[in-house]
């Protein structure tokens, strides 16, 4: 089984279905250079300018493109370099990109994805840090897509470049260099989690980077006797409630962790959901943690301290257990 | 220099114009009897815009508008019977009664919707003749905005990618002197679209918007050049809407006379002294109108008379992955 980073991992899902799609084309800024992450490394030389094209810095104009491009019959890869810059582009992609199919009554689709990187990343401050995942999740129309190690990042890419609908990829710029197996390079379906691990004595839902934290915090447990199963959500819209539900039947206990702002995060509408459906299986209360409602500070100190760890996912477990 | 004039394509313009004028007043009409609740921008007065870009336009070509974007869908080739459905909400609708006035749209003949968003057509059509050009395709796409436009992002950001690639493009700033309710010229800054295009490389040609001839003929003229690939063209078509903004706006913003005066330069009154003057009998001009009021009545009274759209549609057409049918909770 061949091992890659999450950012390699990507770029070969991409570069495999653009070879099979002639319709598929990239658009961002810096991209015929690679890309500001290098995740583009070498395409430009394979694809050429016109499908790795290099653009303005003009995230509502490249968006906006993309949604007239994908309308007109191709497949657009939308790079917005930071999560953050695309709310430059929010019209485009809230009102144009999710609105078009249901306002003109199924006349057309919007076949595109828009790669937003997300996430805390080495001191990068207040506008190129944020977590913004579970806006989108609140926007009818659109799939969300949060991928956690570098297998998924191929198998959901490859699934969100065939799909109709747009949607939302966000990878975590923490995980780029993040090394790990690739199995057999076949699409995964967006919308179906993925238990990591299992256990009997609660289960921890999670996804992108805060995945990783949950999964050091269920070894943890183990040595003390707690038996935590961990669930990688993978999809945010779409998510996969079967699987969140039959895990919280069986353990009894539910604890959502990740890194966006915890107030009207997404895992409020998982806890929420588990309330509703299960609430006769909870021998505990449930319990979810994200960062507070601060914008992200920029010294490292600072910025650590509203990180969720695995030693704040493993507190929030052990006292969900007592 | 005396021009010489193509009495069947005035013709056919005639005609066409007489039928926004016709569909425009049915939508009123229709608005009046509280049959069209949201709201309708009526493009009276305007319609030599339509008619003069839209027909030099090939049944393959793209078009983006704006929320006052019936003369231009009717000038696309669409179907008035079924955008008098979709004004009306009804089943058998464009969009099924799900998009209304400001997102009348028919892809059936390359109308890729209006846009409630104002300015949000210009870098989608950019995009569409992006794909154009991917793909090899001869076709172009054109987009008509308002000079409210002009002062957001899109105007900016979508010009300069159609300049940057090369796009096949006829942007179409149709200056009406007013953004919603305010005189766009006092609370916009320098010269206006002309200059900012020109500014980004966008060659620009303004003109007469009530005077058809005239639309007709920059708008022939320029074809070719978008057609052969080298850039985008913008058009500013002054004109003057004669009623208020929507259909519930009394229009107080805007001195009497002012409005009077603009009557006077109505464009299908002009057209038809052109064509009385190259002796064209009235009595057809008189039928293209009769005929057109015809037409749009019997589009409201079947719009009138068809049921409101089956309720599972309010589910359909969301998305594929995550389809509110099968997410429902």
């Amino acid at each position: 089984m061949p091992t890659m980073t999450y950012a390699e991992a990507a770029k070969q899902a991409l570069a495999e279905e653009m070879r099979r799609n002639s319709t598929i084309w990239a658009l961002g800024e810096d991209l015929g250079r690679g890309g500001v992450f290098g995740q583009y490394s070498g395409m430009a030389e394979e694809f050429g300018p016109e499908r790795i094209v290099d653009t303005a810095i003009s995230e509502a104009a490249i968006l906006g493109a993309a949604v007239g491009a994908a309308i007109a019959g191709t497949r657009p890869v939308v790079e917005m370099r930071f999560a953050d810059f695309a709310l430059c582009a929010i019209d485009e992609l809230v009102n144009q990109a999710a609105k078009a199919r249901y306002m003109f009554g199924g006349q057309t689709k919007v076949p595109l994805v828009v790669r937003e990187p997300i996430g805390m990343w080495r001191s990068s401050a207040a506008q190129h840090s944020q977590s913004l995942e579970s806006w989108y999740c609140h926007i009818p129309g659109l799939v969300v897509v949060c991928p956690s190690t570098p297998n998924d990042n191929m198998g959901l890419l490859k699934s969100a470049l065939c799909c109709d609908d747009p949607v939302v990829y966000m990878e975590h710029k923490n995980l780029w260099a993040l090394e790990g197996e690739v199995d057999d390079r076949s699409s995964i379906p967006l919308g179906v989690a993925r238990t990591a691990r299992e256990g009997k004595d609660l289960t921890i839902v999670s996804w992108s980077s805060t995945y990783h934290e949950a999964m050091l915090a269920a070894v943890a447990l183990g040595e003390e006797g707690i038996d935590a199963e961990v669930i990688d959500l993978r999809t945010l819209w779409p998510w996969d409630k079967t699987a969140v539900l039959n895990s919280v039947e069986k353990t009894g206990r539910l604890l959502v962790a990740h890194e966006a702002v915890q107030v009207a995060g997404f895992g409020a509408e998982i806890v929420a959901t588990v309330v509703e459906r299960a609430f006769s299986s909870l021998r505990a209360p449930i319990r979810r943690i994200g960062a507070p409602r601060v914008p992200i500070p920029y010294a490292p100190p600072l910025e650590d301290l509203l990180r969720v760890t695995s030693e704040s996912i493993g507190s929030a477990a052990r006292e969900l257990m007592r | 220099m005396t021009q010489v004039l193509d009495i069947d394509r005035l013709l056919k313009h005639h005609l066409l114009m007489c039928r926004i004028r016709a569909f425009e007043e049915a939508a009123l009409q229709a608005n009046t009897e509280n049959l069209v609740l949201g709201a309708i921008h009526p493009s009276i007065g305007q319609e030599a815009v339509a008619s003069g870009i839209c027909l030099n336009l090939q049944a393959e070509d793209l078009l983006t508008s704006t929320h006052r974007g019936h003369g231009h869908t009717l000038a696309k080739g669409a179907d008035p019977r079924a955008m008098m459905r979709e004004l009306l909400g009804r089943e058998g609708g464009n969009s099924h009664g799900k998009g209304g006035s400001m997102h009348i749209a028919d892809f059936s003949v390359g109308m890729l919707g209006a846009n409630g968003v104002v300015g949000a057509n210009i870098h989608i059509a950019a995009g569409a003749a992006h794909a154009i050009k991917l793909l090899k395709e001869q076709r172009i796409v054109c987009s008509i905005f308002g000079d409210g436009a002009i002062n957001r992002g899109p105007f900016l950001e979508g010009l300069n990618w159609a300049v940057v690639f090369h796009l096949p493009v006829l942007f179409v700033c149709e200056d009406n002197g007013f953004a919603s309710t305010t005189r766009t010229s006092a609370v916009t800054g320098g010269q206006g679209a002309a200059t900012r295009a020109e500014s980004l490389g966008v060659a620009t040609t303004t003109v007469d918007g009530n005077d058809l001839t005239e639309v007709d003929r920059i708008a022939r003229s320029v074809m070719p050049s978008i057609r052969q690939g080298k850039g985008p063209h913008m058009i500013v078509a002054r004109t003057y809407r004669l009623v208020g903004h929507t259909a519930a706006d009394p229009d107080l913003y805007r001195p009497r006379d002012e409005v009077e005066k603009a009557w006077k330069r109505d464009p299908i009154a002009r057209l038809r002294k052109v064509l009385r003057q190259a002796d064209v009998d009235l009595a057809i001009l008189e039928h293209h109108e009769l005929n057109a009021r015809q037409e749009m009545a019997g589009a409201f009274a079947e719009a009138k008379a068809a049921p409101w759209p089956p309720l599972p549609r309010a589910f359909e057409d969301v998305q594929d992955i995550g389809d509110p049918r099968q997410e429902a909770f």
